[in-house]
This record gives C-alpha cells, sequence and structure tokens, in this order.
C-alpha cells in the first residue's frame, strides 16, 4: 500500500495540477459545472446529467456531439488534440462551457 | 395553475382578438363556422415520448388522452397537426412509441419535428416516421385547403443559433408566398415561436423576422407553434401568433423561474396545465379552443 501511496504522490507532483483535478462536468439547472474546465491531452471528460430535462454537449465547431444524455446518464469523451473547445446544449442553446486541453504529460 | 380558466375561451376574429368568455361564447362560434362552412383542426405539441420524470411518469398516457378526446369529437377535424417535439431523444423506439399512439387518429396527421426529434441535426429518424406527405427535401411543406393557405416550416436546426429557418427554406417561403393573394388567410405551423418571445430561455427564431416580413402583406395571418409547453398569445400587425400547451408537461412563464425546465405538479394540476387545441376558421376569421385534460 505504501508503495502504491508514494507512486500516486509521485504522478501527482510530475503532472500540473490540471492534470489530476476531477475531470467531469456536471449539468445541472440548466448549466455546465464548470463552465470552463482544463484537463491534459488525452484525459475523459465525463459529463453527468442531474437534471430533470434532457440535454447534449455539442461542439461549437462540429468537434463532438453527445446527442441527448437523458437524466441521470453520462457520456464520456476523450480530448486527445490540445485547443479549446467550445461547446452548448443543443435543446437549450443559452447552455454554453468550454474545455481547454493543454499539451499532454509523457 | 390553472390557466385553462382563464385562457381556454379565446376567438380571433379579423377586427382582432376577441375574448368570448364561457361556453356560451364557444357555441355561437361554432354555429357560425357550420352556416359557414367553416373548416376545424386540432393541434398537439410537445408529447415528448420517451420522458419519464417527475414532471409527468407517463407522457405516453397523456397523449393517449389527446388522441382518444380528438377521436371522439362530434365532428371529425379535416386534420391535426402536431407542431414539434414528438419524442424527447430521437430515439428509434420513442419514434415508434409516437406512431404507435398517433397512428390511432382517425384525421390526417401533419406533424412537425422539433429540436427533440432531430439531436445531433439527424432528422433521419423523423423522416422515416413523421415526414409531412409532399413536404420538400428539407422537409417543410405548404398546401391549400379550403380557401386557407397553410404552411409548416421547420427551424430546429443549428440550435445552437436558436431556432433558424435558413436562406434555403426562406427562399422557398417567398416563392410558395409569391402568387397569393393578400386576402388569402394563411395559416403557419413551427415548433418554435417565430418572434423573439424570450430569448434567454432559445424561445425565439434568429432569422424569424425574414418569415414575417414575407407574411406581412397578407390581411389574415396566424402562427400556431409548440416549444414553450404554455399558451402564450401575441399579435404584431396582422400577423396573430399563439403557443400551445404541451401533452406533456408545463413549462415556467418567461422569467418566472431561473430555468426553463419542466415544472412538477400534482397529477390533477398536471392535467389543467396540458391538453390539445381545436381551432375553426371561417369567413368570419380564426378562432380557437385550448382544451385541457382535467
Amino acid at each position: 500500500m505504501k508503495q502504491i501511496g508514494l507512486m500516486i504522490l509521485a504522478l501527482l507532483l510530475a503532472v500540473p495540477a490540471y492534470a489530476s483535478a476531477p475531470t467531469t462536468v456536471e449539468i445541472s439547472n440548466d448549466a455546465f459545472h464548470p463552465a470552463k474546465l482544463t484537463i491534459a491531452a488525452g484525459q475523459t471528460v465525463t459529463f453527468t446529467n442531474r437534471d430533470d430535462d434532457a440535454h447534449t454537449v455539442t461542439s461549437s465547431d462540429g468537434v463532438f456531439d453527445s446527442k441527448g444524455i437523458d437524466t441521470g446518464q453520462t457520456w464520456r469523451y476523450t480530448f486527445n488534440k490540445p485547443g479549446t473547445y467550445a461547446y452548448f446544449c443543443a435543446l437549450h442553446p443559452f447552455m454554453k462551457a468550454t474545455i481547454v486541453v493543454k499539451a499532454g504529460q509523457s | 395553475m390553472r390557466r385553462g380558466d382563464f385562457l381556454s375561451h379565446v376567438a380571433w376574429t379579423g377586427a382582432g382578438i376577441a375574448y368570448a368568455l364561457g361556453a356560451q361564447g364557444l357555441l355561437s362560434g361554432r354555429a357560425v363556422a357550420a352556416a359557414a362552412g367553416g373548416v376545424e383542426f386540432v393541434q398537439i405539441s410537445d408529447s415528448h415520448i420517451g420522458f419519464k420524470q417527475a414532471a409527468n411518469p407517463d407522457v405516453a398516457g397523456t397523449l393517449q388522452m389527446a388522441v382518444d378526446a380528438i377521436n371522439a369529437m362530434p365532428s371529425r377535424p379535416a386534420f391535426v397537426v402536431h407542431t414539434g417535439d414528438i419524442t424527447h431523444l430521437s430515439t428509434a423506439a420513442q419514434f415508434d412509441d409516437a406512431r404507435a399512439i398517433l397512428s390511432q387518429l382517425k384525421a390526417p396527421l401533419i406533424a412537425l419535428p422539433g429540436e427533440h426529434d432531430v439531436l445531433g441535426n439527424d432528422v433521419a429518424g423523423y423522416m422515416k416516421a413523421f415526414r409531412i406527405p409532399g413536404s420538400k427535401p428539407g422537409g417543410w411543406s405548404s398546401w391549400d385547403a379550403n380557401g386557407v393557405h397553410y404552411v409548416a416550416v421547420l427551424n430546429v436546426f443549428n440550435f445552437e443559433k436558436m431556432g433558424i429557418l435558413g436562406s434555403d427554406q426562406l427562399d422557398w417561403l417567398a416563392k410558395d408566398l409569391s402568387g397569393i393573394p393578400a386576402s388569402t388567410p394563411v395559416v403557419v405551423f413551427t415548433h418554435v415561436p417565430l418572434y423573439a418571445l424570450y430569448p434567454d430561455w432559445g424561445w425565439t427564431t434568429e432569422d424569424g423576422s425574414n418569415a414575417l416580413a414575407l407574411l406581412q402583406r397578407f390581411d389574415h395571418v396566424t402562427v400556431l407553434n409548440g416549444h414553450i409547453h404554455q399558451i402564450v398569445t401575441h399579435e404584431e400587425g396582422n400577423i396573430r401568433f399563439a403557443s400551445a400547451d404541451a401533452t406533456a408537461y408545463p413549462q415556467p412563464k418567461p422569467g418566472a423561474a431561473p430555468k426553463p425546465g419542466p415544472v412538477t405538479l400534482p397529477r390533477s394540476e398536471l392535467l389543467h396545465a396540458i391538453g390539445y387545441r381545436t381551432v375553426e376558421i371561417d369567413g368570419n376569421g380564426l378562432r380557437f379552443e385550448d382544451r385541457a385534460f382535467g
């Protein structure tokens, strides 16, 4: 156990804070939380819909589209390419958010 | 929320909006329609087949209530129009379930898609299940019946820009209307409101004003839409707008809540807040009545 703990600590020290932050986006009250999430390339983001209504995670540039995410469901997408990805909900276009993907760690 | 009590009897005439309170006004309107050989049709909207949350755990059951009530009308309507959000998530199973209920209608069905029916900008599921007979490749359509020009336009694509008609559809609409005399009554069906009803919640059509400019020259234009799950009426010149109740669940009045999500009510109040709309057109104009389920 101690070895594993040290390995995790080493990993945490080796990568920037954003790479160890949770890569989850909560959808609640018709909004994406957080509205801006920074991750490392190669990380997977889990989007979870906590609303009674359905939502989508739809890229403004057509890069990705979850289609409908029903109440309580999740959708995952792996961001391999660094960049800034604006997205919105195709059912509620006032819901807008951004994923910033930094160059990945080896 | 007993909106049926104060807005269920609304009559429109060529002179403007007249509020005919009570059943007596409705009955007199019917007598005129029958005498003048008027036409009656029914509007239903926002059935959200597949929705299972507390606001209405049985949306199939409430759509079935609408179908049963329409089939029980004393005279068969000329047609039934569904103004969109037939399904909740555009899945094949949801389209199948919706068809199983709507195919029981004893009148022809004209069903427009809502944004819930074309998720991923994929219109194939809707087209397979509900494409309007004779519609253009984009899904929009027009037809003439009993001296009335009917238009069904689709404003549920590219939803990042709210509802949008697009230049192809607007070009078609300009040509479609060009040969119609200004005295011809025009009835337009859409899903999203064509005017800026409440843009903060996406209750608007970005290029709707272009369509309204084409409709302005007509003496009598009525735009009937869904999307907002509540009855809202509005006038701009000779153009009158009426958003309809859903068959599924109500949404808040514009700005009355932090977000436009489903409103959960006790079952008896839910049945007051959802329903269908009967519409009559004759030489005296167009009248409609919103009929709640409870």
